[in-house]
């Protein structure tokens, strides 16, 4: 058991704080790269915040496709192998669903402002 | 101490410059750089660009067709009237500058946020597509008896080393399989018309104005191949920056595009155009990939290295919306 403040709310307050103090005194490439960072430590407030859930809801998607248990990233490997060998594809039933729900919870934590998963997020 | 040099070197070649000045490097890892400066001459200072692998680098990595390559194209570009700059001259050993060449620098703007959403580029904005086609076009169109020598591509090939790239990572992605999968079931098989391919001809590379485009750069990727591939490349949702419904840079329409490339008599294959779309699409997400690997085992230990393996993503959703899009 980790004393407090957590992580999440260490890692909010340093970036609140570059956003807000620090940017406003910060010229040219200095200053992209420091948005570079600010970008950097949101996403990872943003992994501490959904991938628990997220990774959890894939594992279970995961072994119910593959009928197998294993780590995520041995999940991925197996899924990844049969779809390479064609065993499955688009046609299987629940792949589509599970890679498209897979990747819209990469792209909350990734790059919620990209065009295209804003577009599908409306379309849900 | 490069302007002494760059000084030496350009009144070696041009008559009445005294020296140079301004010499900053703009862009470039070890292997190349490129570097902007002004010849000063009694008439005028005279804007330049050096393009060079610095003394010690000469081999050009991978895929790169070389700067020597890149001079003759640009050059080409130019003499047929393409929107090129002028290459003033082409690195000796005497320069002692390294290899790579000197061109005339040409004003306007290359970041894509800004052409997407600046005033100055309202008017260029509606034009682009079609004035695109016919560039692209052009490109294709080069002497085939001029051209240097250049590696040989096909969508075939391109599937094989995009794969063995993906899985020297080790990281299993699903999307890219299926990505893989796909392309592999309808890969067209050869060209029946091989030509000059850009290779990289999307936003970055491209120089605009208010007025449109005046100048395509960064030949390092052409090659010898299926010329459906530079339409197809310019269409990856990743250079649309937001403007996600209009699929040519963020700017235009397929149409449009379609419509200035077939305005020079040469033909559009949209089918094969979209092959190279999706194709385009996980060789961008597996070159963030790549980014990522590199960052990880340095030297580049960089934020902008590390964040950009996190857009790999961004790729996997436009796949899923290539391959298996959602109704409704």
């Amino acid at each position: 058991m980790q004393d407090e403040p957590t992580p999440t709310e260490l890692i909010k307050a340093v970036a609140d704080f570059l956003r807000t103090e620090i940017t406003p005194q910060i010229k040219g490439h200095n200053a992209f790269k420091l948005r570079v960072g600010i970008n950097a430590l949101d996403l990872v407030t943003r992994q501490l915040t959904l991938a628990e859930e997220s990774d959890a809801a894939e594992a279970g998607r995961l072994k119910q496709l593959l009928g197998a248990d294993g780590s995520l990233v041995e999940l991925n490997r197996a899924l990844s192998e049969k779809i390479a060998k064609g065993e499955v594809d688009l046609q299987t039933p629940g792949l589509a669903e599970h890679l498209w729900q897979t990747t819209m919870d990469k792209l909350a934590v990734d790059q919620p402002n990209y065009g295209s998963y804003r577009r599908e997020l409306g379309k849900k | 101490m490069i302007e002494d040099q760059l000084g030496r070197c350009v009144a070696s070649w041009y008559r009445g410059a005294t020296g140079v000045t301004g010499a900053a490097k703009l862009s470039g890892g070890a292997s190349q750089e490129t570097w902007t400066f002004d010849i000063v001459h009694p008439d005028g200072n005279i804007g330049a660009i050096l393009r060079r692998a610095p003394p010690g680098y000469g081999a050009s990595p991978g895929r790169a067709a070389g700067l020597d390559a890149e001079a003759t194209l640009m050059q080409l570009a130019y003499d047929a009237g393409l929107p090129s700059p002028r290459v003033m001259h082409v690195l000796t050993p005497a320069d002692e500058l390294g290899t790579g060449f000197i061109m005339q620098r040409i004003e306007g703007e290359t970041i894509a946020r800004k052409i997407l959403r600046d005033e100055q580029f309202a008017a260029a904005r509606p034009i682009l597509a079609r004035q695109l086609g016919r560039v692209i076009a052009g490109i294709h169109s080069l002497p085939a008896e001029k051209l240097p020598k250049l590696r040989e591509m096909s969508a075939t090939k391109e599937i094989a080393d995009l794969e063995r790239e993906y899985r020297s990572f080790g990281w299993p992605r699903p999307v890219f399989e299926l990505a893989l999968r796909w392309l592999r079931a309808r890969d067209p098989g050869p060209s029946k018309e091989v030509t000059l391919v850009h290779g990289d001809f999307r936003h970055g590379n491209l120089i605009i104005g208010p007025d449109g485009v005046r100048a395509v750069l960064d030949w390092e990727l052409a090659h010898f191949g299926d010329p459906m591939e530079d339409l197809g490349w310019i269409c990856v949702n990743s250079w649309r920056f937001g403007e996600i419904d209009k699929p040519v840079g963020g700017f235009g329409a397929r149409e449009d595009l379609f419509a200035g490339y077939e305005e020079t008599g040469r033909k559009v294959d949209a089918d094969r155009v979209m092959f190279w779309e999706v194709m385009g699409t996980l060789r961008w997400g597996i070159m963030c990939c790549g980014m990522m690997q590199r960052f990880r085992k340095g030297p580049d230990h960089s934020m902008e290295r590390a964040m950009i393996g996190r857009r790999s993503s961004e790729t996997e959703i436009d796949l899923l919306r290539l391959l298996a899009p959602r109704v409704g």
